[in-house]
């Protein structure tokens, strides 16, 4: 590592702001209704509650290996990447422009737990109307493409808007789902889902686990530089929306609960999937990891 | 002239006898060599144990002899009641069950941190009295002393029939506890994991323990030491560049030992990096009385760190630990022994440097841990955070500091240990560290204790280092100068902002105070960039997979 | 909860040329700090929305310290807190107002 700083600058540690400045081109990043026009919740407002200047998520358009794509970056850090109603719009409008102006791709940074609480009703209209708008985009012929690698996964209405993407890229660390751990817990039972055997959840919703079923396209490790370089073959490699892919994807879906139905564990899934031994995938780096998963995916590729 | 009365001379050792009869007809046929079955517990301890007895119940800051106290409670108080509990620390429900079901009424003991809060309700009910509430070393040498056990109850990884103990690597108090019993006309139980043909080692040699018991589940043991460094702040990675730059290498820190929290997991995560790029390997760091902390891996393997002596072990160090016999003090059977006792004794005669957190810091340095509703003991901090007014021997951080000592009290030649507080001046919920009167003082009224429980006496400590810079108390005249030292790092506290501006400007010119600037520390290199890992999964990759993290601290 | 609103200002700044500037994340422990320029005759304006009430004397102690550091003119400088500590909030205002002033010189 003769630049270690470079090398270590981690996507998962990173705001929003900064993986945004990390993945596109120097100064090629123009926001729209940024934090001094505070565009804020007025939900929040009327609770008495903090609100950020841009509700928690960034939206512009920018440059990525010399082509022109829009971007939007949620922020963890700030209620968990909830969607509120602004920071649906944010997110809706974003992608609907794209339909409008036909940029190479959009990227979607997501990082949330779902709707936010505080203003349910109008987070999951927005909620459904992202993922109309995802797939709008898709039909107008705009890659969407979906990154995921921050400290809160993506959860809940947002599980789902991604999974209507043109293309996922994880990375190990990042956590894909519909409902949270906590959730499920909540629900069924600490007997059913211990949300803090931390192995289990990563077992369960985690980006090696995703990759292997086929959910995740692309893995990567945890750097800014490494989500860009995913990012650009994803630009490349475009989007297939045709009949024929779609049905190759439900063929797929039901041969999984065929195939993984009676499983009660990740590791009964990888095993099943020819892994020989499903414990040591966890420690491998991802260069081994994706060597190693060559023929052990539930999708082929 | 008349003959002296017969004095008999073995009273305690028949005692002893008696009670072992006694154990032999309750337990019949169930007792084979030593070893008794675990649903004979009760009996056995009912057998064993007489009203009043001392019972050192084996209850360490890692492992706990769980079984044991479940069973404890489970005897019947009309047979034995009024026990005089002795155990280093309450870390178990049990452990405070016992006087509520009349069972035990009388505690001595050095640290309650789980169980603080019920402790302090139940002695504001008048539910348990307390004896006293020691440092570590100080309960064990009053084992030796006047609070020899009648009883003790410990905890092992494995026993052979003839009672032989082996520990594993959380040797802790056992070796302690059992000497001064069993050496007293006491009577010594284990409860252990496993009953094996052969132990790896002999911990604790067989004829010093009278029973052995397997336990239904293997014992209780807690990861105390692990601190994921993605919780480590920029603040305390300031700080520990100010630890490194303005302590260690100012002083030449060869042997220390580092409380734990994620202020001093910063300093040891900022060995590899930021101290080798000052030139510091081979110069600071080198001996170490401290627990395996996961976070210690980098410094290991980048060569800083030539022995490090525990007091206890960490979950998921065993294999790393076996593997680097080098650095570790590890058996012949491959594994490391751990010995409170020892390890203590270490920390405080034969380091230059203590380093660690608190929670309060009074205006002449005083620093307590105490909060009105928790009475959560001491531990070990005391011992390590103290000067050894018994030590001898010399090494040039402690001659330095001693000199700086006598550049303001003149006196004979003698060195100092440096005993260094650091804190950032605000916790969380903006709970100042610098208080004009310590909670302790309310803590010792409302409990009716004798002293208030200070941690670390205001002169012991040479240093007080917080985010706004670093406080030299040896270089302080007076008790005047040294309250506005400590209010020049006390930040935006009220004590901080109540500070005489223009003394404080003048100890900064002596260099009393100094900022991170005055280092020549860049608050702006002040990243997590410097950390040598940044995720618990860095520690698992450093280490070459040997370290095996439990699972709550994984995120993969 | 409520939020508390401080305003504060500082008088005598000098006018330096910087780009509208955010940094830090509202998020437990910590802040938002956004900085941008404004024609205020040399002041600087602080607004301050904090969820943790009661620290008004701490906060006017931090931001003066700030100003004393800086003597930045000109500029409004808006906070969203979330319970930060005085080490971080100092912290993120100088990362803001350096940014504020690195952008000023690069874009001419």
């Amino acid at each position: 590592m003769s630049n270690p700083k470079q090398a270590r600058s981690s996507y998962y540690e990173s705001s929003a702001r900064a993986r945004i400045a990390g993945l596109l081109e120097p100064d090629s990043f123009h926001e729209w209704l940024p934090a001094a026009e505070r565009v804020t919740s007025p939900h929040l407002a009327t609770l008495e509650q903090p609100a950020a200047f841009d509700d928690g998520v960034i939206i512009g358009r920018g440059r990525i290996a010399g082509k022109n794509i829009f971007i939007a970056a949620q922020e963890g850090g700030f209620m968990g990447g909830a969607v509120g109603e602004v920071h649906g719009a944010k997110l809706a409008g974003v992608l609907e422009r794209a339909v409008r102006d036909h940029p190479a791709a959009v990227l979607l940074l997501l990082e949330t737990g779902g709707v936010r609480l505080q203003e349910a009703n109008a987070g999951l209209i927005a909620v459904s109307e992202v993922m109309r708008a995802i797939l709008a985009a898709r039909a107008a012929g705009v890659t969407v493409i979906v990154a995921i690698g921050g400290q809160y996964g993506c959860f809940g209405g947002m599980g789902i808007a991604a999974r209507c993407a043109s293309a996922i890229i994880m990375s190990e660390e990042g956590r894909l789902g519909l409902s949270g751990p906590e959730v499920i817990e909540t629900a069924r039972g600490v007997e059913e889902y211990d949300s803090r055997d931390r192995a289990l959840v990563w077992r369960t919703v985690g980006g090696k686990h995703r990759y292997l079923l086929g959910e995740c396209d692309v893995i990567v490790p945890d750097s800014i530089a490494a989500f860009r370089q995913a990012v650009t073959a994803c630009i490349d490699n475009g989007d297939d929306w045709s009949l024929a892919a779609l049905e190759r994807e439900h063929q797929m879906l039901a041969e999984r609960v065929q195939r993984f139905g009676a499983c009660k564990d990740g590791r009964d899934i990888w095993r099943e999937l020819g892994w020989a031994d499903p414990d040591a995938i966890a420690m491998l780096d991802n260069d081994e990891f994706v060597a190693a998963a060559h023929g052990h995916r539930a999708k082929n590729i | 002239m008349q003959k002296p009365t017969e004095k008999i001379w073995d009273y305690e050792r028949q005692r002893r006898n008696r009670k072992l009869e006694r154990a032999a007809s309750a337990l019949g046929a169930s007792l084979r060599d030593k070893v008794v079955p675990a649903d004979m517990a009760v009996q056995l301890l009912e057998a064993v144990i007489a009203p009043g007895d001392r019972v050192c119940l084996e209850g360490d800051n890692q492992k706990q002899a769980d079984f044991l106290a479940k069973s404890l409670t489970q005897i019947d108080p009309a047979k034995v009641n009024r026990l005089h509990m002795l155990q280093s620390v309450l870390a178990l429900p049990e452990h405070l069950d016992l006087y509520e079901l009349g069972i035990a009424e009388l505690l001595d003991f050095s640290f309650s941190g789980p169980q603080a809060a019920r402790l302090a309700r139940m002695v504001g009910k008048g539910q348990i009295r307390i004896g006293a509430i020691h440092t570590y070393l100080e309960l064990f040498s009053r084992y030796f002393v006047d609070l020899t056990p009648h009883v003790a109850l410990v905890v092992a990884q494995s026993a052979d029939a003839q009672g032989n103990l082996y520990t594993g690597p959380n040797t802790e108090d056992t070796p302690a506890i059992v000497e001064a019993t069993a050496f007293k006309n006491g009577i010594v139980i284990a409860q252990v994991n496993e009953l094996v043909d052969k132990v790896p080692r002999v911990d604790i040699p067989g004829d010093w323990v009278n029973f052995v018991i397997p336990s239904p589940r293997p014992h209780f043991i807690e990861p105390l030491f692990t601190r994921d460094p993605a919780q480590i702040s920029e603040i305390q990675v300031l700080m520990a560049m100010m630890a490194i730059k303005g302590i260690y290498a100012e002083y030449g820190v060869q042997r220390l030992n580092h409380g734990i929290g994620f202020d001093t997991a910063a300093i040891e995560l900022l060995l590899p990096t930021y101290a080798a790029s000052l030139g510091l390997k081979g110069k600071i760091c080198s001996h170490w009385a401290l627990n395996p902390h996961p976070t210690m891996i980098p410094a290991i393997e980048a060569g800083f760190v030539k022995s490090i002596h525990s007091f206890g072990s960490e979950l998921g160090m065993e294999n790393y630990i076996a593997a680097r016999p080098d650095v570790f003090f590890n058996g012949p059977d491959g594994t490391m022994r751990s010995n409170r006792a020892y390890s203590q004794a270490a920390g405080h005669y034969a380091c230059d440097l203590f380093i660690g957190s608190t929670l309060q810091i009074d205006m002449a340095g005083n620093s307590s841990t105490a909060t009105l509703d928790r009475i959560s003991g001491f531990g070990g901090a005391p011992n390590m955070g103290a000067d050894a007014a018994g030590r001898r021997h010399a090494s040039p951080a402690w001659l330095k500091a001693g000199e700086q000592r006598r550049s303001q009290q003149p006196g004979i030649p003698r060195g100092r240990k440096l005993v260094v507080q650091m804190v950032e001046t605000f916790r969380e919920h903006m709970q100042p560290a610098f208080v004009a009167e310590l909670d302790a003082w309310k803590l010792a009224e409302f409990a009716s204790m004798p002293i208030p429980p200070v941690m670390i006496y205001g002169e012991d400590v040479t240093h007080i280092l917080t985010e706004e810079g670093i406080a030299n108390l040896l270089l302080c005249a007076n008790a005047e100068e040294r309250e506005q030292a400590i209010r020049g790092v006390a930040g935006y506290t009220e004590m901080g902002l109540g500070r005489d501006l223009r003394m404080v400007e003048n100890l900064r010119d002596r260099g009393v105070i100094k900022r991170a600037e005055d280092m020549g520390i860049d608050k702006r290199d002040a990243t997590r960039d410097l950390l040598a890992a940044r995720s618990i999964k860095d520690l698992v990759r450093a280490s070459g997979g040997l370290y095996q993290p439990p699972a709550r601290f994984r995120n993969w | 909860m409520t939020i508390e609103n401080l305003k504060y200002r500082f008088d005598n700044g000098t006018t330096t040329r910087g780009v509208t500037a955010i940094v830090g994340v509202l998020g437990s422990g910590n802040l938002e700090v956004l900085v941008e320029p404004a024609a205020l005759g040399g002041a600087c304006e602080i607004e301050v929305k904090t969820a943790a009430n009661g620290f008004g004397a701490i906060w006017h102690a931090v931001m003066k310290d700030f100003f004393a550091r800086h003597r930045v003119g000109d500029i409004r400088v808006s906070v969203n807190d979330a319970g930060a500590t005085p080490a971080i909030v100092s912290l993120r205002l100088d990362q803001a107002i350096e940014t504020y002033l690195a952008q000023g010189r690069t874009k001419k």
